[in-house]
């Protein structure tokens, strides 16, 4: 088990380096960064300056390098339009996406994983139906007009909900169902085709054949093998959400990091968009690495590898 | 008390089909006494793994069952619900399969597989489950049987994976145990081990095993009777001895006929071979079911269903009209052979 989780962690310490690289070569994107940093209207003279404070003569790999020390070490640059420090703006404005990513990520699960197990032991029947409207109404309905509904009804007409902000824990529940909902088909599609095809196999009529009571059967024997692609596909689609934060925050006006990027964007924020692909990117690889050793723990078969 | 450890009368399994009723098994009468083996055998598809797990009530959901007895050591099983049904599955009669890659949950340890099935009938403690589980795997052959307790499934070779089935069938001690084609799926150097010792433990133990098979070789070396099922229907009942002596029905020479025997079947010599194929099941059979392969059909064998003749031997039967005929014309000669 440790020689696979440290083959794992191995694994996602590359993919990080790669990409680290992409974000860093970011600054290139929009062309020479001294022309932009310098601002309309610049002579030549200020751009070279420019060019030299921040070091933009230097060979490409020398500015990675340098770039890549620094952010190890916590100094993610300086953002030229709040004049802080992008990693304490970024510090600040990360609890509050993860508790939506985590309530959102939350919501789907609970939604998705009962009825995809209920839709697999009733296959055919009303249920299963009911739950693959649910499955396609969610796949086909944006999320952002998932948002807007949700506000008008719950928020303008029955004033149930707050629609901004994050007083309180109220104010999460609408975004995360707005977030969740879109992740629970592919979830739910997916715990009961596992279920399905687990319910069918020889250990199951095994364990049955033992006497144990249907719920053990059902819980022990059968969901424990069927969820194991479910939690792969549970971080992948966590990294999903965390790009529908994007949208999400922007409607409810939550802030967080979703909200920042967008904000940046506008503001052609270069440091701090570079800085919040990297740190999105960083958590969608942890988040793949804890989902490889949970189902290494789920699955002793999987640990071999 | 009676010695009788299961009673199984006129069972019949339907499946739905979307061409028509598909009679899988029709009437289909065993029974077990302790310390006994009854081997079923029959071609594939004939209906006997169905006959096994309708038994153990294992059916799939579409399959439906009727039967007039049903009955584990005089007590009646049939249709008691699901709840009361396990408590007796792997309690007082238990199941081992054909496939031992495929019939342990691979996310569990054999420790944990072989405790399960003991705690969940009987208030052991876990030591007392895990001791039970160590004894048991080395009554079944298994070597450093403690250190085992902690493998997981794909860590064990098929013949390993089918001594831990067997082992686990036993944990609650049960009355009865079915051996579904046990060793199809295993090598066959395994095959006459693991026969050996589903033997063993059947006399060591006392219980009544039924061996479902299509293997005349193993049913040879096991059996102490035989119920030979073709197309759903039992087709002949007898002791080991009088099923390969004295094979009454067509199908069950036919059958011996394809088995070679050294020093009786000459070399070169062409083996027995049943031509045609088995008939569908979906729909009734007025006849004979055998009929359309019998060597030896008559007109009458077609017009009405066949009855289970009573040999005169007790346990002794025969669906048969010739051998009917052979009893009641020829009883001295009978006597004589």
């Amino acid at each position: 088990m440790i020689q696979f989780a440290l083959k794992r962690l191995g694994i996602a310490v590359l993919v990080a380096l790669t990409v680290s690289m992409l974000s860093f070569s970011m600054i290139y994107l929009s062309g020479d960064p001294a022309v932009a940093l310098a601002g309309e209207g610049a002579s030549q003279e200020d751009i070279e300056n420019v060019r030299r404070v921040y070091g933009f003569e230097r060979p490409l790999i020398v500015q990675y390098g340098d770039w890549l020390i620094r952010a190890l070490q916590g100094n993610l640059g300086h953002s030229n339009y709040l004049k802080a420090d992008v990693a304490s703006v970024i510090f600040e404005r990360l609890p509050t996406t993860m508790l939506l990513g985590a309530c959102a990520l939350a919501f789907a699960l609970i939604l998705a994983i009962p009825l995809g197990v209920v839709a697999a032991i009733r296959a055919n029947s009303m249920i299963d139906r009911v739950a693959l409207t649910i499955a396609v109404i969610g796949q086909a309905m944006p999320s952002f007009w998932l948002a807007l509904t949700l506000i008008l009804w719950f928020g303008i007409n029955w004033r149930m909900l707050p629609i901004t902000g994050t007083a309180s824990w109220l104010n999460f529940i609408m975004p995360s169902i707005a977030l969740g909902y879109y992740v629970t088909p592919a979830v739910m599609r997916l715990t009961r085709a596992g279920m399905l095809e687990v319910l069918s196999s020889d250990y199951i009529r095994t364990a049955r054949a033992k006497g144990l009571r249907p719920m053990t059967v059902l819980f022990k024997h059968a969901l424990r093998n069927a969820i194991i692609p479910v939690v792969s596909l549970s971080a992948v689609q966590f990294g999903f959400m965390l790009g529908g934060s994007i949208v999400i925050e922007t409607i409810f006006a939550i802030n967080g990091l979703g909200f920042l990027a967008w904000e940046s964007i506008q503001r052609a924020d270069l440091p701090m968009m570079q800085a919040i692909v990297l740190v999105f990117s960083v958590f969608y690889i942890l988040l793949t690495f804890l989902a490889d050793l949970l189902n290494g723990f789920l699955d002793p078969r999987i640990r071999v590898a | 008390m009676s010695d009788k450890i299961l009673e199984v009368q006129d069972l019949t399994i339907d499946i739905p089909t979307p061409s028509g009723t598909l009679h899988a098994v029709q009437k289909v009468s065993i029974h077990v006494d302790r310390g006994e083996t009854l081997c079923i055998v029959g071609e594939s598809g004939c209906g006997k793994s169905l006959t096994s797990l309708a038994i153990m009530d294992l059916l799939p959901r579409k399959a439906t069952r009727t039967a007039t007895r049903l009955e584990i050591a005089g007590e009646s099983v049939f249709d008691i619900g699901e709840r009361r049904m396990s408590d007796i599955r792997g309690n007082r009669m238990s199941m081992i399969f054909q496939e031992p890659m495929t019939s342990l949950n691979p996310a569990y340890t054999i420790g944990d597989q072989l405790s399960e099935a003991l705690r969940r009938h009987k208030k052991v403690s876990r030591g007392e489950a895990r001791d039970r589980a160590v004894f048991l795997l080395e009554k079944v052959g298994i070597t450093a049987a403690a250190s085992r307790l902690g493998q997981y499934p794909h860590q064990l070779s098929g013949g390993l994976r089918q001594r831990v089935m067997i082992a686990m069938a036993l944990m609650c001690g049960p009355d009865l145990i079915i051996a579904d084609e046990p060793t199809t799926a295993l090598d066959v150097t395994i095959q006459a081990q693991i026969l050996h010792l589903l033997a063993e433990l059947q006399r060591e133990f006392n219980m009544g095993l039924i061996l479902i098979t299509h293997d005349l070789g193993v049913v040879a070396r096991i059996a102490d009777r035989v119920a030979v099922m073709y197309a759903g229907q039992i087709v002949e009942t007898g002791t080991a001895e009088q099923i390969f002596k004295a094979p009454a029905h067509p199908y069950t020479r036919g059958l011996l006929a394809c088995i070679p025997i050294p020093g009786q079947t000459e070399r070169g010599a062409h083996l027995g071979a049943i031509p045609g194929i088995v008939p569908s099941l979906v729909g009734r059979m007025p006849g004979c079911h055998f009929a359309s392969r019998c060597p030896e059909v008559r007109d009458s064998c077609n017009s009405a269903p066949i009855p289970q003749f009573q040999g005169a031997e007790p346990g002794r039967s025969v669906r048969c009209l010739l051998a009917d005929e052979a009893a009641v014309r020829q009883p001295a000669q009978e006597g004589a052979a």
